[in-house]
Parts: C-alpha cells; structure tokens; sequence
C-alpha cells in the first residue's frame, strides 16, 4: 500500500476526530447532548489504558510469555470491580478539592506543598517519557510495514525521520486539540469524547482482525484452540511472583498514570458513572484480549520465523493479503497511540504548568497587583510543556535505539508511576501521612526505580556501564542495579518494582510517623480522608478581612477571564445578600474561590496566590493547639458551629440592614406628603402674590410685564412638577405607553450630551466617548432612554464637584445584553446614601436650587423597569457612576 | 422713621413679591437667601422685623429663631415666620420657638401687609 495513501487516512482521521471534540465542544457551551453525559462515554474514555502497545504488544507479549499478558488486564479488573473502595474516594476527593492532575492530588494532600507538587511533575515526566517512545515506535513501526510491503520485513530506512514527524505531528494535534480553548479550565469534554471514539476504532479493528483470523484463517473456534496446543504458547509456564507482581503493578498504573488520572478523576461528569464502568471497562479490556492469544499462534504459524510478533496484528492480514483489514488495524494502532499521546501530553502539561512554571511566574514577579493576563501564560506554558513532553518521548526512543519490545518498556513506565501509590493511598487513607513521609518515600522510590530499572534499560554502556551492572557501583555487589542487597535470580523488573515499593512504602510510613503535620496539611488530611464524612466542606483556610474584595476580583479575572469571575462575584454578592456591590471576603467565599482557581492553576498555586492577597491562612495557634491534642475532629465540629454562627449573625445583619431601610423608607413617606405640599406651595405663592398686585392694576406697564413673566415661569415650574409627578406614576403602574422602535444608541447620547447642556451651561465638563462602540441598534423606546440619559448628564452637571469635570460614558455589548456607565470624576456618592437615591424626594442636600423636585432618578429607575432593564450605582469607580443595562431588544410583554 | 424689615427667603421670586409689597407700603426692605449667615445678616442690619422662611439652605429657620432668642441683643426682635409646608404641627413648632407671628405659603398680600403692620413698631 503506497505511504501517501496511508499518511493521506492517518489526516483523514485526525481531522476526523478534530470535528467531533470541535462539535462537541461547541454543543457543550449550550446543552449538552444527554448521551455526551452517559455512562458510555465516560467508559470508553478510560480505555486509553489500552494504548498501542496492549493493541499490538499484547500480540507480542502473548507470543513470548503465554498468557502473561493478561495480568496486565488482571490488575485493572479488580480495581474497577472494587471501585467502591479507592476509585469512588479518589472521584469524590477529586470533584470536591477540583483536582487538576495526580501531582495536584498529592501536592493538596501534603498541606498545599509546591515540592511535592514538582517532585510527582517530574517524576510523571520521566515516566511517561518511555511510554510515549513506545507510542511513537509503534507508530513508526506500523507505518513501515506498510511502506516496505509485507514480506520484506519491516526494517524501514528512513525510521528517524518517520519517528520525528510523527512526534511532530502528534505534538500539533495535541496542541491544537487540548489548549484551543482560551478558557484554562480542566475539563474537556472535546477530547474526552474524541477518544471516547478512538475506543471504538481500536475494540471494532481487533475483533476484526481476531475474527479474520479465527473464522478466515483457521476453520473456526476449535481449530483455533487446537492450534494453541499445538504451539510453544501452550508450553508456557505461570511463574507466580511474576503474575503477582504484574497484576499488582497494573492495578497500581491504572490509577497512577497520569492520562488515567486524567480521564478517571479529572474528566469525570458524574460519580454514577463509576458504577457504570466497574463492569463495563473490564468487559472492554476482555474484548480487547479476546483475540489475542489466536492472532499470536496464527501468527507464529504463517509468518516467516524471526518476524517481530508485536506487528501480527498487522502483518497478518497483509500476509493474507487483506489490505483493507490491515488498513484497519493500522488504524486501530494508530487510534491507542494519539489517545495516549494526547491525553499523556495534556495531563503532563498541566502539571508542568501549574507546578513549575506557574509558581516560578508567581515568585519571579515582585507584586501581586501586576496588569496582565495569567491565561495567556498559563496556555503558553502548556503548548510549549506539550512539545517539551513529545520532545522527550522523541529523545529517548532515539537513545534506547527504538529495539526493545513493546511491552518491556511500558511496564518499566508502570513500575515508575506506581511509585506514587504509597503517597496517594496513604494520602486518602491514612491521616497520619505526612508530606515528610511522602516526600522522602517519593524520592526514594523513584531514585531506586530510575537506578534498577529506567537507566539500566537504555542497555548497557549507554548511561549505567556494563561493569556497574555486574559488580556494582566501586565493585560494591549489593548495590548492584538488578540485584540490590544481594537478591539475585530475581526477574529484573520484579526485582525493581519490589525494592522500589518496599523501600518507598516503608520510608513513607517511618517517616510519617516521626514527623509532625503542618496544620494546613492536618486540616487537608482529615478533609480527605473524611471526605464522605464531611459532607461538601473543606477545612476552612482563611482568616477573615486580611484581602480586600477589589483585590481578590482584579485577581480573578486574571486566572478565569472577566467573564467569569464577575459572575462568580456576582453570585457570591447574591449569596450574601448584596446585590449589586462585591462581596465581602468572608472565609467560606475565599475559601471557595480558591477551589474555583485550583480548577485553573492547581491547588498550591491557587493557594499561594490568594496567600499573597490575604497574608496568611488562618492556622494559627487554636490549630497548632488542636492538632497537639489530637483534637483535629472536635476543632472541624466547632468550625462548623462557627461558621454556622457567622451564617446566623450574617442573616441577623441582613434583617437589620433590611429594617434599617425600611425604617427610612418609611420617614420618607411621611415626608412625602409635606415635601410634595413644598413643592406646590412654593410656586403658587409667587403666583397668588403677582397676580393680586397685577390685579390692583395701577403698574407701569413695564413691570406689569416682570411680574406677569414670573407667573408664567413658576405656572410653568408647576407644571413641570405635576408632570413628574405623573409621569412617576403612571410609570410605578406599568401602564405606560412605549414608543418602541429601532434607533441608535450614539445619536441617543448625541442627543442626551445636547439637552443636557441646558443645564448649567456655564460648567465647561469634558467628556470621553468612545463613538465606534455606541454605534449599535436599539430596538426600545429611544425618548424614555434619551430621558434617563439626560438626566444622568444632568445631574453629573450639577452635583460633579471636581475642578476640571469630566464624564466618561462606556458602552458595552455582552450577549443580548448592552451596558452604558456614565461615571463623572466627583467625590460621588456616601456609601449610606447610595440605597436611597433612587427612592422619590430623595434630594442629597437641601439645596432646593439645584433643580427639580428629586424626582430624576426616581422616574429614571421607573423607566428603565419598564425598559426591560437596570439602573444602578456603580460603586468604586472613583465618582459617581451610573450603569444603564438594557436588553438590544425589548420584548414586548405578551 | 421708616421701619426696616429684613427678609430671608431663598425663592427669589417670593423675596421680590413680599419686597414690593411692603416697599409699596413706605417700608425699608432689605432680603437676604443663605440661612448659614443668617444670624450676622440680622445683627449687621439690625431690622425692626424679620421676616423668615422656615425651609433655608445651610440652617433652617428654627435654627436661627433659637439663636436669635438665645442673644440678648436680639431676644425681643418681633419675627413672622413663613412656611411652604404648612402643616399643624410646623405651627406648633414655630410658636414654641417663639414666633410673632406664622404664615402659610401662599397668602394673600392683604393678610402679610397686615400682619407685617401688627408687628412693627409705628
């Protein structure tokens, strides 16, 4: 088969599988397809644990060691089939404290530590690096047999640069596919169904090809079955410290590798679906061995001797001359690899970012009140992590010469990510772990993992010498890399995967249990380890009013986007009861939003971030005390109480400010009455006193005139009056008549700044606009609107304070939705004054002179309720500021 | 001697009407609008009457009634105090603090210049 073609279906495919994560995103910013959120997807995701290399090593591995292989489905199995014990721990834990990766799990756990943190980055890093190699071998190996045709072996002269176009490849996709979205959260729904679909291209083409072998190349089942006794498969036998070990390392991975984590804990919709999967994955990964053990005997059969078993799956159907059956299974492969690949890359990238790079942004830069955008960096960060990690993958199947079989490299991969099961299992199980014990465990284990197995695997002389190897470092034999403390005979990765974990595990604990908790991870432990005790609350972390509302919004933004965190703020205001101005940092809302930052940059950074805002968290003295007194479960009791008792005495302010209002709502109603009996009386006495003079009628003409012109002028004042008065209530009523149509909102400003002139046109004010932005489309009523616009205008004329006025007006278009803000540079309004402006009479001074009856923004309020929209006190802005918002089109109520 | 009315009111078309009114009736008028320097205004023109509006800007019209029943120098100057509120109790008020007289807001022209004779000195 020409290699343009097989190039031209691999693109084929990727764009496939672009469109379906590119349309499924785009479906799940509005309502999700309800079988996006089903069990299925979530199940087939998990089988990127099948990556190429049970797709074609399984073959490989079966041909070599019997049934062994299955152990690696083995492990897997009882994990999922008892997922009511870890997994749905590890889930709850994770969706509660918005776990971004495995590194962020243990970092949380251990008290928010950044070290731990980088140590797990770094050690997922080097771990995976292996098994990306193998994905890209695989790849590069299936692509050469089908280049150099079926009987001509595999040896493919140009395996370097198909290898480096290949990683090359597979980093732009991922690229492409895990940070295209701008927003740095860690779900991606895209990506999950892509290989949701992936699963079923590898599942669909090796039952395929195991079909085609046992109905089209044997005679059926029982001629398979005798081919097997037939064969040197059937010779094979159990060694069971090898099973044993196996299953257990395999079990280990399945929650341990971090594209696992990735797919189990982090991608996860709904806790349900675990249910689901405990026996639905296990079912997959039987298919996926089903055909195995055929395709390896059939194999062994028809193929020339030395022909590398790891490419039965594909060789085989080329053999027989099924090019499109190949062309399948080529597929399939080709699915196991970008699956692992993308999710590998995107979950180490996260980690590389939110634990290395992030935090060296966060101390490299001097103040926290530094403009900018963290997204930008944090996206960056991960695009150049995911190069980096391909890089790597790339680097060391150049190194390890690309030969080893496939099998043999992804357990060495196993073995060095179940290192972090001592840290995490105790994590969640145990209360007494300490980040001391885990750190020092982590560290053993992996300098042991990397001596006895990682580095020995580049073969010899290639980083460990040959004579290291057989008689130790300095000729100490036991310290020899394969057989420590003298323990010889033992296969080579047993061998390391025993020490690594015995003497990680026993550090772990030993270390633990001789070190003291910090408070921060005290607290983290018992919220942990208790996580279905304690009900939806974490350990409370903060201290109250240490940061400032505006400080905490500015920093917000910067991680979640503008968006975003105004509508975090915004709900969190509602929560409290105060609407329409920032919350107040209570403990419990920063608490809160330092799980909702830890979604974006990962727990330890999100925490020394808030930490660089709020000073400190509040573990202080009480929690050394409690944590000495082994009082850690009464101590989170009274947290509770207290916090139960803030809620109690947060209502209680609430009422008090509600009665507060009212009461003075309630004067103001007295007030009412003799303020409107002011208002007519005062008019109407210039008119009774004039029009009796003019009556005596013995003036001269000339100042019969003056006084009949103030007459007129305070008749006209009445009026005016009368009209507002009106005007307010056929408004209050709704039974106002709209004048809808459409019209622009620039020439309403226009037309607002020019009437609004009038008043005091001896104050010069300068006014910032920004024209292209107004020039939108209204459909309202644009005389009411140009009403409330002058009245605004107006009042930023007279009430403005400043020497050099200035009134800024903004307009912004957010959905359906426009803002228009009009803040002038004034001393603006007193924060007691700024709930009863909007209310009728409400003159700020006495100052009869400055204008009308204060009835302004009383009917502006009224008009803009009957607009379909607000009008609020911006506070914060420096002077008084105003927001209109108001729908682009007003819906007529039916 | 022609008696000198002072007048603080901050409508100025109410200060001219009332102004004409008395002026045509052969009294010296002076007006004042600020109630904030109310209390020097009557001290430096010392007036045989004031005339005072109860709703000032900068000190309400029983502000300045106090002080100037609390000075000896101005406890016994006769004042007529005008109201736009005109409510019983302003009344009641305005008579505890030691009023002369009280006028609702609006009054017949007749009524003030009566009222304005009562009270000064002939």
């Amino acid at each position: 088969m020409p290699f343009d073609i097989l190039v031209l279906a691999c693109l084929c495919y990727v764009i496939l599988l672009f469109l379906v994560a590119f349309l499924v995103e785009r479906r799940s910013v509005g309502e999700a397809l309800p079988w996006l959120r089903s069990p299925l997807v979530y199940t087939l995701s998990l089988s990127i644990y099948c990556t190429a290399w049970t797709f074609y090593g399984a073959v490989g591995y079966a041909a070599r060691s019997g049934l062994e292989y299955l152990t690696i489905y083995l492990g897997p199995t009882l994990v999922f089939v008892g997922w009511w014990w870890v997994l749905r721990k590890l889930v709850r834990i994770g969706r509660q404290q918005r776990v971004t990766s495995i590194a962020d799990l243990i970092s949380s756990r251990y008290g928010k530590s950044n070290l731990l943190g980088v140590l797990v980055t770094l050690l997922c890093v080097v771990a995976a690096t292996p098994y990306i190699a193998l994905q890209l071998q695989s790849v590069t190996l299936s692509f050469s047999v089908f280049a150099s045709g079926p009987h001509e072996g595999w040896q493919m002269p140009d395996h370097d640069s198909t290898s480096i176009w290949v990683a090359a490849g597979l980093a732009l996709f991922t690229i492409l596919f895990g940070t295209r979205k701008l927003d740095a959260n860690e779900q991606h729904t895209g990506i999950v169904t892509a290989i949701a679909v992936e699963g079923v291209v590898k599942l669909v083409a090796l039952v395929a090809v195991g079909a085609f072998v046992v109905w089209g190349v044997a005679d059926g089942p029982a001629d398979v079955i005798a081919r097997i006794d037939r064969s040197v498969i059937a010779d094979w036998d159990l060694v069971p410290s090898r099973w044993a070990g196996l299953t257990m390392l395999s079990a280990a991975a399945v929650i341990c590798l971090p594209r696992m984590f990735q797919v189990l804990v982090v991608e996860t919709r709904d806790e349900r679906h675990l249910a689901t999967a405990s026996w639905a994955f296990p079912l997959y990964m039987f298919l996926m061995s089903l055909f195995v053990v055929p395709i390896a005997v059939v194999g062994l059969e028809i193929m020339p001797e030395g022909a590398n078993p790891d490419l039965f799956v594909l060789t085989v159907p080329l053999d027989q001359g099924q090019g499109g059956l190949a062309m399948l299974a080529f597929l399939g492969g080709f699915s196991s690899a970008t699956a692992m690949v993308i999710v590998a890359a995107v979950a180490l990238a996260t980690m590389v970012s939110n634990h290395i790079v992030m935090p060296l942004w966060l101390s490299l830069r001097a103040t926290p009140g530094v403009a900018g955008d963290v997204r930008g960096i944090v996206l960056l960060a991960r695009r150049i992590s995911i190069a980096g990690v391909l890089g790597l993958g790339y680097g060391y199947y150049r190194l390890s010469g690309g030969s080893s079989a496939l099998a043999t490299i992804g357990l060495i991969s196993f073995v060095g990510v179940a290192q972090m099961l001592p840290a995490m299992l105790g994590g969640i199980f145990w209360r007494g772990a300490t980040r001391t014990g885990a750190l020092w465990g982590l560290t053993l284990g992996f300098a042991v993992w990397a001596y006895t197995l990682f580095l020995p695997s580049f073969g010899p002389d290639a980083v460990i010498p040959a004579r290291m190897l057989l008689e130790g470092p300095f000729g100490i034999a036991w310290l020899r890399p394969q057989a420590l403390f003298g323990v010889e005979g033992m296969d080579p990765l047993i061998h390391a995967m025993f020490w690594s974990l015995v003497l990680n595990g026993t550090v772990f604990c030993a270390a633990s249990l001789v070190s003291f908790p910090r408070p921060l991870e005290r607290l983290q432990g018992a919220a942990f380890v208790n996580v279905f005790e304690t009900g939806n609350r974490g350990p409370q972390g903060w201290a109250e009013g240490k940061a400032e509302a505006e400080e905490l919004l500015v920093m917000a933004q910067r991680i979640l986007g503008e968006e975003e965190a105004l509508a975090l703020f915004q709900s969190e205001a509602r929560l409290q009861g105060k609407e329409g101005y920032l919350p107040d940092p209570i403990p419990a809302f920063v608490e809160r939003l330092e799980r909702r930052l830890a979604g974006s940059v990962g727990a330890a950074t999100a925490h020394a971030m808030l930490a660089q805002l709020a000073g400190r968290a509040a573990v202080s003295v009480e929690d050394l005390m409690a944590v000495a007194n082994e009082t850690a479960q009464i101590m989170e009791y009274s947290a509770r109480l207290e916090a139960q008792q803030e809620e109690l005495t947060r209502t209680a302010r609430q009422l008090r400010e509600a009665n507060d209002k009212l009461t003075r709502l309630s004067v103001q109603k007295d007030a009412f009455l003799s303020q409107i009996s002011h208002e007519l009386r005062t008019p109407m006495t210039s008119i009774r006193a004039f029009s009796e003079i003019l009556m005596e009628g013995d003036l001269p003409p000339e100042m019969a005139a003056r006084h009949a012109r103030i007459i007129h002028e305070e008749a006209i004042r009445l009026t005016r009056l009368l009209d507002d008065l009106l005007d307010l209530s056929v408004l209050e009523n709704g039974s106002v008549q709209l004048n809808l149509g459409l019209a622009n909102l620039q020439q309403m400003i226009d037309r607002a700044l020019q009437s609004a002139a009038h008043t005091r046109p001896e104050r010069s004010f300068t006014i910032h606009r920004d024209p292209a932005v107004e020039n939108i489309f209204l459909y309202t009523d644009s005389d009411r609107l140009a009403q409330v616009f002058i009245n605004l205008i107006s009042n930023a004329r007279k009430y403005c304070d400043a020497a050099h006025p200035e009134l800024r007006i903004s307009v912004r278009q957010k959905g359906g939705r426009v803002t228009v803000d009009f803040a002038d540079n004034g001393s603006g309004i007193s924060k007691e004054s700024q709930e009863l402006i909007f209310e009728k009479f409400a003159r700020l001074s006495d100052q009869t002179r400055a204008g009308g009856a204060g009835l302004g923004l009383a009917i502006c309020r009224e008009v803009m309720a009957n607009l379909g929209g607000t009008i609020t006190y911006l506070p914060g802005q420096g002077g008084a500021a105003f927001r209109v918002t108001l729908p682009l089109r007003l819906q007529r109520a039916a | 001697m022609t008696a000198h009315v002072l007048l603080i009111e901050d409508e100025p078309n109410i200060a001219e009407a009332i102004r004409f009114i008395l002026m045509r009736d052969g009294l010296k008028v002076s007006t004042h609008s600020s109630g904030a320097d109310a209390i020097e205004a009557v001290r430096s023109t010392q007036p045989d009457l004031l005339i005072l509006d109860l709703m000032l800007p900068g000190m309400s019209g029983f502000d300045i009634l106090s002080a100037l029943r609390a000075d000896p120098q101005t406890e016994d100057l006769p004042v007529l105090m005008l109201t736009a509120k005109g409510q019983v109790r302003d009344r009641a008020a305005a008579e505890r603090a030691g009023v002369d007289a009280f006028m609702s807001k609006p009054f017949s022209n007749t009524e003030m210049l009566a009222s304005v004779r009562a009270l000064v000195p002939r």
